[in-house]
C-alpha cells in the first residue's frame, strides 16, 4: 500500500529532467539522444536493462512474493520532425516529414538539424510577392526549404530535424516541444525510480511511435505481460470555439488532471482496468477525466492485440499543440497523473483482471 | 564584425513594434552617445543623432534614416483566458502558427501563438491557412490571472530568439529593419573618426511599417538637404524570382527608380566603385517601400536615394541577413557622406 504523503512528487529535480527530455532531439527512428538520458536515470534503480533490436530501453525492476504480475509499463521516447532528403547546395535543403507534422505550421520557423543541433529555418516567400489567393493557400512541403545560412557544409542527407524550442515554465503551465510525449518518458522514470514491490515493472521506453507503434510491438513480445499501462500525452483542444458556445470536441482538458483513456482509433481500452483506474482516482481523491472517445492512439493499439492479447489501459497527461513548435502542459496534471499510476500500480492485484470485461 | 553581430543580435531580441518603440530606443541611445555630438527625441518617437560637420556655416545637413519599428499584433479580445490578435504591419498570416511572442500587458507576457484547433472551426475555413481572426494567443495562465494582466490594446511583439546561422548570417524577427539600424551605427563610427564637411543626421524613425510616419515628420524636423533611406530588400531565397531578389552576402542594392534622385544616384555608385564595395543595382519601378517614399516629398522636396541590405523571408520571424552586407551598406553611406563638399548641392543637377 502507498500512502497519499508517499506519492512521487514532482519538483525542481523532476522538472529539470523533463527539460532535458524535452530539448534533446530524438525524431522516430534516431532516439539516441533522449535513450542515452533514459539509460543514465534508470541504470542505477533496474534489476535489468536491455537495448533491444529497434532501439527500445526495456528495464526491469522485480517484486518479492510469488505469482507476481507483470506489469508493462511504456512511454514512446520519439517524437515528431523532419529528415534531409536533398542537398539543393549553398546551405539550402529539401526535407520529408517523419511522423504527423502538417506543412502548414513549418514556414516560419527555426530548427536544429542533426546531432550538433545545427541551427536553420524554413522560411517562405514574401508576402510583397504573392498574389492575393496565394497567401490564403496552405503551403505544400515541395515548396518549402531547410536554409543553414551561407554555408552547408556540416549536414547531412538524412539528419533529422526538429523545432528549435526551448524548454520554459510560464506560471502553471510548463512548455517544450516534445512533451508529447517525454512527459510520459519522465513519469516512467519516475516509477522506476519509485517501483511497487508486488508487481514485476516491465518499463518499455519505446521507439517510433509516431510513424505506427512499431517500437511497443517488439517490446511485448520480449516482455510478454500480464497487462500494460501505456503513458502518453493526449491532445486538449479546450480552446474558446468560434461560432457556438460549448466546446463540445475539447478531447481533453488542462488543469482536469489524467486522462484515462475509454476508446480511441487503435483500442479499445479494458473496460477492467478502466474502472479500476477509475475506482482508485475516486478513492483516493485524485482528480481525473476521462478522454473523449475517438481518433488519436497511443502504444497501446500496438500493444493490446499483440501475442493472445495483452489487457492495455492508457493513461494521458493532457496537453496542447502536440506536434507544433511547442506544447502546453500543466504542472498539476502531471502531478495528479503520476499520483494515479502510482497508487494503481502499489494497489494492483490479480483480482482485477480475474473480473468479468 | 563580432560588435555588430552582438549589437544586432540585442537589437532583435527587444521588442518594438509600430507605435511602441519605447523598449528598442534606450539600446540605440546607448550605441549612438558614444559616436554622435547629440542625441534628442522626436515628438513621435524617432531617435535623431547629431554629428557636426567641419564646414562653414551655414552647413548642409543629411539625413539618414533607418526606421527601427517591427511589424507585430495586438490583443483585440480576451476569451476563456485566450487572447484573439490583430495585426500591426503587414504580417504574413501563414507563419503565425507555432510562434513564441511576448505579450506587453501589465507584465511582460511570454505566450505563443496558437490556431483554433480544425475541429472547431467553422467548415469554410477548415483544411487552409488559419485566417487572423481564428488564431489565439496562449499564455499559459489561468483565465483569471490573464484578465488581471492583459487588456484590449496590448501590443504583442514576436520573440523568436536570434539564430546564428551559418557563413556569418543571422536569422530572427525584426531584422527588418534593424539590420539598417546596425548599419547606420556602423556608418556613424566611421563617420566619428573621420573629417566630413556636412552635419549629419541620423534617424532611428518611428512607424514606418503603417505608414512612414516617422520619416515623414523627422524629416519635415530636420529639413535636411539630402537624404538616405537605408532598409531591407528581398534577399535571394527558395521560392522566389531571381529578378526580383538580391543574394545575401554580395553587398548592398543601390535603388533606382523615381524615389530616387538620378544624379545622387550616380554619386552614390561611383562612391561603392571607387571604394571596391560590392553592390548591385535594384530598379524599382514602383515606390520602394522605404523612408525615402516619405522623405523624398518633404517640405521642398529632397533629393533622395536608398541604401538596401538583401534579407531573406521578409516579415517573417525567421528573416535572414549576411553580417558582411550590413558592414559594407554601413561604409558606402559613410563614405559618400565624407565625400561631399559645400559646394555638392549646386553639382547636383538634373542631366537633362
Amino acid at each position: 500500500m502507498i500512502q497519499r504523503d508517499d506519492y512521487p512528487q514532482i519538483g525542481d529535480e523532476q522538472v529539470q529532467l523533463l527539460e532535458r527530455l524535452s530539448n534533446a532531439c530524438a525524431v522516430s527512428g534516431d532516439e539516441g539522444e533522449v535513450r542515452k538520458i533514459v539509460l543514465e536515470e534508470v541504470r542505477p534503480h533496474a534489476d535489468d536493462v536491455k537495448v533491444d533490436a529497434l532501439g527500445n530501453v526495456l528495464v526491469t525492476r522485480r517484486g518479492h512474493g510469488d505469482q507476481r504480475m507483470r506489469v508493462m509499463v511504456a512511454a514512446h521516447m520519439d517524437e515528431v520532425g523532419l529528415m534531409v532528403t536533398h542537398d539543393e547546395g549553398d546551405g539550402i535543403y529539401r526535407f520529408g516529414t517523419v511522423g504527423g507534422l502538417a506543412a502548414t505550421g513549418l514556414p516560419g520557423k527555426t530548427m536544429w538539424v542533426g546531432k550538433e543541433h545545427i541551427p536553420a529555418v524554413i522560411g517562405t516567400k514574401p508576402i510583397h510577392f504573392m498574389e492575393a489567393e496565394e497567401g490564403k493557400k496552405a503551403v505544400s512541403i515541395d515548396n518549402l526549404r531547410l536554409d543553414v545560412g551561407l554555408a552547408g557544409g556540416k549536414v547531412k542527407l538524412g539528419d533529422r530535424a526538429v523545432f528549435a524550442t526551448t524548454f520554459a515554465r510560464h506560471g502553471p503551465s510548463l512548455r517544450g516541444k516534445a512533451l508529447d510525449n517525454r512527459l510520459g518518458v519522465a513519469t516512467l522514470i519516475e516509477l522506476v525510480k519509485n517501483a511497487p514491490s508486488q508487481i514485476d515493472l516491465q518499463a518499455a521506453f519505446t521507439v517510433q511511435e509516431e510513424i505506427g507503434l512499431r517500437g511497443a510491438r517488439v517490446a511485448a513480445f520480449a516482455f510478454d505481460p500480464d497487462m500494460a499501462l501505456i503513458l502518453d500525452s493526449t491532445p486538449a483542444y479546450d480552446l474558446p470555439t468560434w461560432d457556438v458556445d460549448e466546446n463540445a470536441f475539447y478531447n481533453s482538458r488542462l488543469g482536469e488532471g489524467p486522462a484515462i483513456y475509454v476508446a480511441d482509433a487503435s483500442t479499445l481500452h479494458d473496460p477492467r482496468l478502466v474502472r479500476y483506474l477509475i475506482a482508485t482516482a475516486e478513492a483516493h481523491s485524485i482528480p481525473y477525466q476521462l478522454r473523449q472517445p475517438g481518433g488519436g492512439g497511443t502504444d497501446a493499439g500496438a500493444i493490446h492485440k499483440h501475442l493472445e492479447g495483452i489487457p492495455s489501459i492508457s493513461v494521458s497527461v493532457p496537453g496542447r499543440y502536440h506536434h507544433s513548435p511547442a506544447s502546453i502542459v500543466r504542472l498539476s496534471d502531471w502531478q495528479h497523473t503520476l499520483n494515479l499510476v502510482t497508487t494503481a500500480l502499489f494497489n494492483l492485484n490479480s483480482e482485477v483482471l480475474a473480473a468479468e470485461r | 564584425m563580432t560588435e555588430t553581430l552582438t549589437f544586432l543580435k540585442e537589437l532583435i531580441s527587444a521588442p518594438g513594434i509600430s507605435g511602441y518603440e519605447s523598449a528598442l530606443r534606450p539600446l540605440i541611445e546607448k550605441a549612438w552617445g558614444e559616436i554622435t555630438d547629440e542625441l534628442s527625441v522626436s515628438r513621435l518617437g524617432s531617435l535623431h543623432g547629431f554629428q557636426r560637420g567641419t564646414g562653414p556655416e551655414p552647413r548642409p545637413a543629411i539625413l539618414v534614416a533607418a526606421h527601427m519599428d517591427s511589424i507585430g499584433l495586438m490583443v483585440n479580445a480576451i476569451v476563456d483566458g485566450f487572447l484573439r490578435v490583430t495585426s500591426i504591419g503587414g504580417v504574413d498570416v501563414r507563419v503565425l502558427p507555432g510562434q513564441m511572442v511576448t505579450v506587453h500587458g501589465q507584465d511582460d507576457l511570454p505566450g505563443m501563438i496558437v490556431p483554433t484547433p480544425a475541429r472547431l472551426l467553422p467548415s469554410n475555413v477548415q483544411g487552409g491557412i488559419v485566417p487572423l481572426e481564428y488564431l489565439l494567443v496562449d499564455v499559459g495562465l489561468l483565465p483569471d490571472e490573464v484578465t488581471g494582466l492583459v487588456r484590449v490594446g496590448d501590443p504583442i511583439s514576436f520573440a523568436q530568439p536570434p539564430l546564428e546561422t551559418a557563413g556569418e548570417t543571422l536569422a530572427g524577427h525584426s531584422l527588418d529593419n534593424r539590420a539598417s539600424i546596425a548599419a547606420l551605427t556602423v556608418c556613424l563610427e566611421i563617420l566619428q573618426t573621420r573629417p566630413h564637411v556636412w552635419d549629419v543626421w541620423a534617424a532611428a524613425t518611428v512607424q514606418e511599417e503603417i505608414g512612414l510616419k516617422g520619416a515623414q515628420t523627422s524629416s519635415f524636423q530636420l529639413r535636411p538637404s539630402l537624404a538616405v533611406a537605408m532598409d531591407v530588400t528581398f534577399g535571394s531565397s527558395p521560392g522566389s524570382s531571381n529578378h526580383q531578389t538580391f543574394p545575401l552576402g554580395k553587398g548592398p542594392t543601390l535603388m533606382w527608380g523615381p524615389n530616387v534622385h538620378p544624379s545622387l544616384f550616380n554619386t552614390l555608385k561611383e562612391t561603392a566603385e571607387r571604394f571596391e564595395i560590392p553592390f548591385a543595382v535594384e530598379a524599382t519601378a514602383h515606390a520602394t517601400g522605404t523612408d525615402a517614399v516619405a522623405m523624398q516629398v518633404n517640405a521642398e522636396g529632397v533629393p533622395s536615394v536608398v541604401v538596401g541590405i538583401p534579407l531573406r523571408y521578409m516579415h517573417t520571424p525567421v528573416e535572414m541577413v549576411a553580417l558582411k552586407d550590413i558592414t559594407r551598406a554601413g561604409r558606402l553611406v559613410a563614405e559618400f557622406i565624407t565625400k561631399l563638399d559645400e559646394h555638392f548641392m549646386d553639382k547636383l543637377i538634373w542631366d537633362d
